[in-house]
């Protein structure tokens, strides 16, 4: 029998806002351990929350990006649950008025759109974090206690751990382009929670599903997907059924483990938040800020394709970060010829920047200037092979192209004169192959250009060295 | 004696006329706090030389001519669940012991503001969760009529305080009734302002949505002093109401002609005291011949207010107390793992009532018994909301008795909590609709027992309250009497 997976997912993003949901400390990451914290945070007797309307602006956004409904009106709920880390032994949560729900993610398969349909996204607060210390105690950090999490809960809608990855990587992209999370796995901005069932293809209700808790990259949720869905299969096969259950990803030994059953499901007791009024949002406002969201990756790819003719792989790569999008869509503009831009950006650029760990926030190099060296080649001015040095002392020195190109003395040679010199040389050093090539050896002629340029330092005209060398060889035998 | 028998609005002007001094008033609080307390067990921290040390720099700054602020100096006292910087907050609970607030409530900033000198934090049941502040851990207050009956509760330490003169005003806190039932047990005025009126915040919360911070003085210009001083919007509380605030001292003069007093038929019924009856329908009887009109209003929900009222406040309490874990801050014992540790440190930490509210809290906001409890109280809640708008409709306030009986004897009714519950019946409905009460003395019984008449009105409209309070205390002299204690009687 042939077995299906059925995967839906529970994202967790921490929303990028200067100070925390429900008190003004400060969000900053990698602080000494409780020194971001107040009153407030900490759950002091009598304290009380206001909520920061910047995460109610980034989670309205993520609504719209996601096209879910608004609600006009949400509320806040508490989620009661003792745990070391959570000042007051309850969380606050939306329950059953969330600020946006049924959307759906587009993403890519197979080259067709399919649309994941998105359940809800709601915000909430984070908790702190437990630091099991070397004496075996354990100790408690409120830095990120209370810091705004957005939780985006997806339909049961993908069905590979493939199709999990790519449903990650767009909602990675699209939180990016909307400038409201880091997404940082490293550093737990983002965090992942998959719900598996694995069931006999073609139907048969859902069954009990497992949860897989807290997997720290997209790597780890493929591959716990992965163990997840032979784990189950094979249990099925043997007769035996998948228990509902919690289970955690351990990336050693590359396996799940059980965490809690269902016997010791929490009852989280929900009721009203009565510290906090309600969340009531007119349409005016809700349609003024569908107005401000920016063309979202997607729709970017969608349109690189379409109107600049790139492929699939080339836009994905280019549209993955908003800055490379822009960059590369700056150079489009001024310079026309789109797939040129994109091989440039694509090939030199972007190998430059992972070799050198430099990031778009802090290149040297601008579109105005790589534009403009895109223009010395077209004009002859120099070679494309000399374009990647170019490229290159752009990258370490900021400095325009054409200043590059005489400061180093990279013009092209295109003096008839100077290269009959060269060639002339050449032709002697290597009497074998000219030999070889005037006996009808076809291939040594590139290898006798190969030497021109070398001897020019690849600035010569690669046009006129083949005119010329070609005349050479073909007079100079007789 | 002399100077703690002036009401806090004359002691305050006479600091500033510079007839007496703030440090003369401490002075004189503090020596009456020596001396009865130990019997009456008003207070749960007594800080004399951080308050003389603080009259002593407002009688400096009175020196140089810079103003005092509309309290002028003068002392008062703090229910123990309203947090001070630097000192203690104990919720009269074990399970705060060593708790020490980095930051100040709105109120205590406000009242510092406004020139107070703090005498220390009162006594209570713990986390407010009583009506005779028998519940603490550390003793219970003793009423200052009679040293066998208790006080009343919640706030029955500032109740007491001021009755007994060892303060001339105090603040509270009125969840079911808290601050009116106190006062009218011990023959102070009790005030419990809107829902929203003032700030919660730094109040340690026993149920969110029904607390209320409120001021017990000796009469009704006092009450709209300290109101005054502590009330307003606070952007830290969501909760407070964006409403400017009166000017409550200029409300008070007027009379009561013209006003229109509800009296609702269902306050007079069955349970209430033949003598707390007689004197609560005197009360009306003066108010009607001082010129207010008398209507009889209806409020048909009043037998649903104590079942309701004790859901939905078990419920916010369970969830409000759960973050007394002996993790951050108070008591804690050991245990085997973190789980144990919370048992130990709870059980330990929290008293019999404490904890028979929390596991009724739980219970009703369970899975399975949300809809059955807890949305059903929500939606009676309601309903006893629309009774009070219905009677609005026709009057300007509503007058009734503030408790069915007298301050009854300390244990007699502890080991029934139910009988307990239901002593809040006539209080409890102005909580859940979020309503301004005041309790004003009325009358006393045979045993000379205190008994209080309670006015209810619109939400904000503290003004008339205070008004219609102030006209009755000009006309009889029910506060002005004193408990024989002060003068070393009883």
């Amino acid at each position: 029998m042939d077995y299906e997976v059925v995967i839906g997912m529970e994202v967790h993003v921490e929303l990028k806002t200067e100070s925390k949901a429900f008190c003004g400390c400060s969000t900053a990451f990698g602080a000494a351990p409780n020194t971001h914290v107040c009153p407030v945070c900490l759950g002091l007797p009598g304290v009380l929350p206001v909520l920061n309307r910047k995460a109610v602006e980034h989670a309205v956004r993520v609504g719209l990006a996601l096209g879910c409904e608004i609600s006009a009106f949400s509320k806040f709920d508490r989620k009661n649950y003792f745990y070391p880390d959570m000042p007051k032994n309850y969380q606050i949560s939306q329950y059953d008025k969330p600020l946006t729900s049924t959307g759906r993610l587009p993403i890519l398969v197979d080259g067709a759109i399919r649309e994941i349909r998105i359940r809800r996204a709601h915000l909430e607060e984070d908790a702190g974090k437990l630091l099991h210390l070397d004496d075996g105690t354990t100790g408690v950090d409120f830095n990120r206690a209370g810091v705004p999490l957005l939780e985006i809960v997806s339909e049961p809608d993908l069905h590979s751990a493939d199709e999990a990855v790519e449903y990650l990587l767009r909602l990675k992209t699209l939180l990016e382009y909307l400038g409201v999370s880091d997404c940082n796995m490293e550093e737990g901005s983002m965090r992942c929670e998959a719900n598996v069932d694995v069931r006999p293809t073609g139907g048969g209700p859902i069954g009990d599903i497992v949860e897989i808790k807290n997997v720290a990259s997209i790597t780890g949720v493929k591959r716990a997907i992965e163990f997840e869905f032979e784990r189950q299969r094979d249990l099925l096969e043997m007769g035996g059924t998948v228990k509902r259950e919690t289970r955690r990803w351990n990336p050693d030994s590359a396996r799940t483990t059980v965490m809690r059953t269902k016997e010791l499901a929490h009852d989280y007791r929900y009721f009203p938040e009565p510290d906090l009024v309600p969340v009531v949002l007119d349409r005016e406002t809700i349609e003024r800020m569908r107005e401000t969201l920016p063309e979202l990756p997607l729709a970017r790819q969608l349109r690189y394709m379409n109107e600049h003719g790139l492929s699939e792989y080339d836009s994905g790569v280019l549209t993955a970060q908003q800055a490379a999008a822009d960059f590369y869509e700056s150079c489009a503009r001024l310079y026309g010829q789109p797939k040129v831009v994109c091989n440039w950006v694509m090939g030199e650029l972007f190998r430059l920047m992972k070799e050198r760990r430099v990031g778009f926030d802090t290149l040297q190099v601008t579109p105005t200037a790589l534009v403009d060296m895109l223009k010395l080649i077209d004009n002859g001015t120099i070679s494309g092979t000399i374009g990647k040095t170019v490229i290159e002392a752009m990258f370490a020195t900021g400095l325009p192209p054409d200043r590059i190109v005489v400061d180093r003395g990279l013009m092209q040679i295109s003096d008839t004169a100077e290269l009959e010199k060269t060639i002339t040389a050449v032709l002697e050093a290597n009497s074998k192959p000219v030999a070889d090539y005037r006996g009808g050896n076809e291939k040594t002629f590139g290898f006798l250009v190969g030497q021109v340029m070398r001897a020019t330092k690849g600035k010569a005209n690669p046009k006129l060295v083949n005119e010329l060398l070609r005349k050479a060889l073909d007079t100079g035998g007789e | 004696m002399s100077l703690l028998e002036q009401s806090l609005s004359d002691a305050a002007k006479a600091v500033r006329a510079g007839t007496v001094s703030s440090t003369e008033l401490t002075r004189a609080a503090l020596d009456a706090i020596e001396r009865l307390d130990p019997t009456l067990r008003a207070y749960i921290s007594v800080d004399a030389d951080g308050a003389l040390a603080r009259a002593a720099q407002l009688d400096a700054r009175r020196g140089k001519g810079e103003p005092l602020g509309l309290l002028g100096g003068v002392p008062v006292a703090i229910k123990d669940n309203m947090v001070v910087r630097g000192g203690a907050t104990t919720c009269a609970s074990r399970i705060l012991d060593g708790f020490v607030s980095p930051y100040d409530a709105t109120v205590i900033e406000r009242l510092r503001e406004a020139g107070a000198v703090f005498l220390g934090k009162t006594n209570m049941d713990e986390f407010a969760m009583g009506s005779s502040t028998e519940n603490s851990a550390v003793a219970a207050t003793r009423n200052p009529w009679d040293t066998g009956r208790v006080p009343g509760g919640s706030s029955g330490g500032s109740a007491a305080a001021v009755a007994a003169r060892m303060a001339f005003g105090a603040l509270g806190s009125d969840t079911g009734g808290s601050i009116r039932q106190p006062a009218s047990f011990c023959g102070v005025t009790g005030l419990k302002p809107t829902y929203g009126r003032v700030s919660r915040y730094g109040l340690v919360a026993f149920a969110s949505s029904l607390d209320q911070i409120g001021t017990f003085s000796r009469d009704g210009r006092d009450a709209a002093l300290l109101l005054g001083a502590i009330a307003g919007h606070d952007p830290r509380d969501s909760t407070s109401v964006k409403e400017t605030v009166p000017d409550y001292g200029a409300a008070l003069d007027g009379g009561v002609a013209g006003l229109r007093v509800g009296m609702p038929a269902e306050y007079f019924g069955e349970g209430i005291s033949a003598e707390t009856e007689q004197a609560v329908r005197a009360a009306i009887a003066k108010l009607n011949d001082l010129g207010a009109e008398v209507v009889e209003v209806s409020l048909p929900h009043l037998d649903y207010a104590v079942a309701t009222y004790y859901i939905i406040c078990t419920a916010e309490a369970s969830s409000n107390l759960a973050r007394y874990d002996g993790v951050r801050y108070g008591r804690r014992l050991d245990g085997e793992g973190v789980h144990d540790m919370y048992r130990a440190s709870r059980e330990a930490g929290f008293g019999a009532e404490v904890k028979r509210r929390i596991l009724l809290g739980t219970y009703v906001l369970s899975a399975g018994y949300y809809d059955a409890y807890y949305l059903k109280a929500l939606k009676v809640r309601t309903l006893i909301k629309a009774d009070f708008d219905r009677a609005f409709e026709h009057v300007d306030c509503i007058a009734a008795p503030t408790s069915p009986t007298t301050a009854f004897r300390l244990g007699e009714k502890l080991d029934d909590p139910l009988t307990m519950y239901l002593l809040d019946i006539y209080t409890i409905s102005v909580n859940l609709a979020g309503l301004p009460g005041i309790s004003v003395p009325c009358g006393f019984d045979q045993a000379g027992l205190p008994i209080g008449l309670q006015l209810i009105g619109k939400p904000f409209d503290e003004p008339t309250l205070l008004r219609a309070a102030h006209a009755y205390q000009q006309a009889t002299d029910w506060q002005r009497r004193v408990p024989p204690i002060v003068d070393g009687g009883a």
